[in-house]
């Protein structure tokens, strides 16, 4: 009777409250509903969890703050800390789902709708929502912020809008078409609106997670978070248990329980702890000392990877700059040689790239005619003409343009003056400095006289890009991405990076207006293949006018404990971590490491 | 005697030690520039008597390197012997170009074909590192030389002014003196090579090299210099001489300076290796002489990868030049000391 008692009162309960419970759940979504996560199910060898890898950085990070960070070691770090909405897979170049599980882009590709993980959570547990990225991007747009990011998130010079949609969707408008719109999201990182919000506010957003941030300060979307730092020594990261990827078992990622990065401030002593056992994966390995290594490793409990030839090119260029006749004659003087194709085409043709690829780079690297390296596979242009070293031609190229050689040998000028001048390097890249010093004995068999001057790094900087005081320089350069569009600043006049003519604010030749014409189009188209059509001619042009000569790509050399799983190196991005949350010891000996 | 017979060991190693650097480019066998690309790294070559088959050749041979490094470890790099030249004593050499001479030498030795005899190996770029030492020797040795000239010249000079003249003149030496070795002159120099013309051939680096060392370390024989003269000017002969009215360069110049030339002696012995040392470090940095120029230092920096020096020993070759020469200067340095001392010429407390 009791129970019954109660059990009419529960019913009367139930009926007075049920049609508003069923009404809140058909309104607003269950909680349980809510709180079920959107988890992303990656493929691939399932492993097992625990243990602790040690990798390596030149140099202590100067941030964790993703708004700020600029320098390489705080990018590879807070890669590790922070997730993005669209993530470009260094493996395959293409894009994948991250944070945002699916997107869609309207008609005219300048709007695109993007659903988030539902019931995803920071690494303090703090839920992710749509505020948070209208939030992030809204920091990294700000003007007064002044991040790095900024300038990525343009196009045609505008900032794309951001727009929540629902708790759960945002949507992004662009001023205009953009091919590669997708792969705007890559790298930037979601900031957690509840820890950030006020210090935006109070102007103060630059200012925090430096260096002295304490671990539970940050929190971030990405596979591990902050454990400890010791500057000078090691950073630590540990496994974020809120991490939103599992394995094709169930099983939640990250299987490492750390990571830790030694500072080791150069790439031998790198070598030799990696050597010695001390580190575990190694990268940016020269391949000198990829020979070292190669050398003992059947005795090593490593194996080394030779990746082929990453989106990283080498070349030689010459000022075209404007420089004042007044202040610069000399290098005004030689500007009328400079500015000569066939000039440039006889140097090109003059150097033994094979010659460079053999004693510089050991063979691991590949020669290179034009700047799309042929580790780029989705852009790469295989039907430009790769000439053999020919100092016939070259003679003959320079014969053609007035340049003759005197009784004694020396190559003169139509003028008389003998051609002479000089490369800057910086000796701090030891393949770079080797490089110009094997380009001047090739020239010297053309009778030119070539003179290598290595200058720090900030000196060589600032005579490119400040003072245009140079005659030539040997530079590499290497893109974050495979697709065209940040290089878009290297190749069309008044661009950040046209290194060799940074003066030239509207094209200076016909081809150099080609050039602009087809890198600014290519950006609004939204087919592959015509777009792929468009930068191919541009290779063409490149490997035809030299307005920079091309010569090598560097191989991507990396290395890795035998026991390591999952590992899948890539030549894009972080060559060995980019997947570190798909890493594991095999062995349970590495695992209590 | 015997500290005769060490004078006399040390100057005649050391004349023998510089007589093929100052004749380098007779004894050396080929250009410092000269590459060959094929033969890369190179380990020094072996020098046949017997061929393949076991008959014995009178005159020497070498055999063909054949190298593609990057193949390191494995049976890529190797000799040929199917292709052989002979060792030949004063070989011609010549460059032609359009049928015309354009330079042409004699070396000591060479081969008779298309081989090469790398003594000490090859570098990098297959550039003879034989050539590269004698060659490279000029400049190390040359700006050592040039150097310690300078900076006791300029020693001698301040040093004498101030412990002759004392008074504000012995201030203002000693305190630039201390400034001197106070500030930090390799970083300084770094700056300083970002200001000056991108182009300077190899004569410009080689004085330049020299002034800079040179000026750089005039301050401690200066002091030292100072010292002496502080203790001979109130000798009783320079007192008395000074009292009958004698100038003061003449008593500098009959009375003290002989004094001074003892120290001085000892001094230069001590600073060539030092000066020496220092454009062994400016060019190892990168801020001394160029490529394609060798020099000691710059033939060194190939050492600072550790793939050179785990794989290429005889990448030291620069580094075990300086020894001998080191070892000759001090006990060259250490018998002229006691050899003044003998004649009581020293600056010691038994004069």
């Amino acid at each position: 009777m009791r129970i019954r008692a109660n059990g009419g009162r529960l019913w009367i309960w139930i009926s007075i409250l049920g049609p508003w419970l069923m009404w809140g759940t058909l309104l607003h979504g269950g909680e349980a509903a809510r709180t079920a996560e959107d988890v992303l199910s990656t493929a691939g060898e399932t492993g097992q969890r625990g243990g602790r890898l040690v990798a390596s950085l030149h140099s202590d990070p100067r941030t964790l703050n993703p708004v700020t960070a600029l320098d390489a070691n705080s990018k590879q770090i807070i890669g590790l800390l922070f997730a993005d909405l669209i993530h470009i897979n260094p493996y395959t170049e293409k894009t994948e789902a991250s944070l945002a599980k699916s997107w869609r882009a309207s008609l005219d590709g300048r709007r695109y709708i993007l659903e988030l993980r539902r019931g995803i959570r920071f690494s303090d547990g703090y839920p992710l929502s749509a505020d948070d990225v209208v939030f992030s991007f809204q920091v990294y747009l700000d003007e007064k912020v002044h991040s790095p990011q900024r300038d990525l998130l343009e196009v045609q010079g505008k900032p794309i809008q951001v727009r929540k949609l629902g708790p759960y969707r945002v949507e992004f408008e662009l001023a205009e078409p953009y091919a590669a719109a997708e792969r705007m999201f890559d790298s930037v990182s979601i900031l957690p609106r509840h820890l950030l919000e006020r210090a935006y506010h109070e102007g103060k957003i630059s200012e925090v997670w430096g260096m002295a941030s304490q671990p539970a300060e940050i929190a971030g979307l990405g596979p591990f978070r902050l454990k400890q730092y010791i500057p000078g020594q090691q950073i630590v990261l540990e496994r974020n248990p809120y991490y939103w990827k599992v394995d094709s078992s169930g099983k939640r990622l990250p299987y490492l329980d750390e990571i830790a990065f030694l500072i080791v401030p150069t790439e031998d002593a790198q070598v030799i702890r990696f050597e010695a056992g001390d580190i575990d994966v190694i990268s940016r390995m020269g391949a000198q000392n990829y020979a070292a290594l190669e050398r003992d490793q059947h005795a090593g409990s490593y194996q080394l990877q030779d990746l082929g030839p990453g989106l990283e090119y080498h070349f030689l260029f010459f000022n075209l700059n404007d420089v004042d006749p007044q202040k610069r004659p000399e290098i005004r003087r030689k500007q009328e040689w400079f500015r000569h194709r066939e000039f440039r085409e006889a140097v090109s043709a003059a150097i033994d790239r094979e010659a460079i690829v053999r004693l510089v780079f050991q063979g691991r690297a590949t020669p290179l005619w034009d700047q799309v390296t042929p580790g780029n596979k989705m852009w790469v242009n295989t039907h430009v003409p790769h000439p053999a070293r020919s100092l016939d031609g070259a003679a003959a190229l320079l014969r053609s343009v007035g340049f003759t050689r005197r009784p004694d040998g020396v190559l003169v000028d139509e003028r008389g003056r003998p051609v002479e001048f000089s490369i800057l390097t910086n000796p701090g890249n030891v393949q770079r400095t080797k490089m110009a010093t094997i380009i001047q004995d090739d020239l010297s068999q053309l009778e030119m006289q070539v003179h290598v001057v290595p200058l720090e790094f900030q000196a060589v900087m600032a005579r490119i890009f400040d003072s245009y005081d140079y005659e030539a320089a040997v530079l590499g350069l290497v893109s974050g991405d495979a697709d065209p569009n940040p290089e878009i600043n290297v190749w069309t006049s008044g661009g950040a990076s046209h290194l060799w003519a940074l003066t030239e604010k509207q094209p200076a030749t016909d081809w150099q207006a080609e050039i602009n014409r087809l890198m600014r189009a290519q950006t609004g188209m939204l087919n592959y293949q015509k777009r792929k059509h468009a930068y191919d001619r541009v290779q063409e042009l490149v490997a035809q006018f030299d307005p920079v000569i091309c010569v090598v790509s560097p191989h991507v050399l990396v290395g890795v404990k035998k026991t390591l799983g999952g590992f899948k190196p890539a030549v894009m991005g972080d060559y060995v971590l980019w997947n570190a949350d798909q890493l594991f010891w095999r062995n349970n000996v590495a695992a209590r490491r | 005697m015997i500290r005769n017979k060490r004078l006399c060991f040390s100057a005649a190693g050391l004349l023998l030690l510089h007589l093929p650097i100052a004749g380098a480019g007779f004894f050396a066998p080929y250009e410092a520039a000269t590459q060959n690309r094929e033969a890369a790294f190179a380990p020094p070559t072996t020098i046949h008597l017997l061929d393949s088959g076991g008959h014995l050749h009178l005159r020497p041979f070498v055999c063909r390197w054949i190298g593609a490094e990057g193949s390191v470890g494995s049976q890529a790099n190797r000799e040929d012997c199917g292709h052989t030249s002979s060792l030949r004593l004063l070989v011609h050499d010549e460059t032609v170009y359009g049928g015309k001479t354009l330079s042409s030498s004699w070396h000591l030795f060479g081969t008779d074909g298309r081989e090469h005899i790398f003594l000490l190996g090859t570098d990098e770029y297959g550039r003879d590192q034989f050539s590269r030492l004698l060659h490279g020797g000029q400049a190390s040795l040359g700006a050592g030389l040039l150097a310690t000239v300078l900076t006791l010249a300029l020693g001698l000079l301040l040093g004498c002014m101030a412990g002759y003249f004392g008074s504000w003149v012995d201030d203002l030496v000693m305190r630039t003196a201390e400034l001197f070795m106070a500030l930090p002159w390799v970083y300084l120099l770094f700056a300083v090579r970002a200001f000056l013309p991108l182009r300077l051939d190899s004569r410009q680096t080689f004085l330049l090299l020299s002034g800079v060392i040179g000026l750089v370390g005039w301050a401690r024989p200066a002091r030292l210099i100072r010292g002496v003269i502080l203790s001979a000017k109130q000798r009783n002969y320079v007192v008395a001489a000074r009292g009958f009215g004698i100038s003061n360069l003449t008593i500098l110049r009959r009375h003290i300076l002989p004094e001074v030339s003892s120290v001085v002696l000892t001094q230069a012995a001590l600073l060539i290796p030092q000066c020496m040392l220092a454009e062994v470090t400016l060019s190892f940095l990168g801020l001394g002489v160029g490529e394609p120029q060798p020099s000691w230092g710059n033939m060194l920096a190939n050492l600072e990868s550790y793939y050179a020096l785990t794989t290429h020993w005889w990448m030291l070759a620069s580094a075990l030049a300086l020894l001998p020469i080191f070892f000759l200067l001090y006990l060259f340095a250490d018998s002229l000391q006691q050899r003044f001392q003998v004649l009581g010429l020293a600056n010691t407390p038994y004069c």
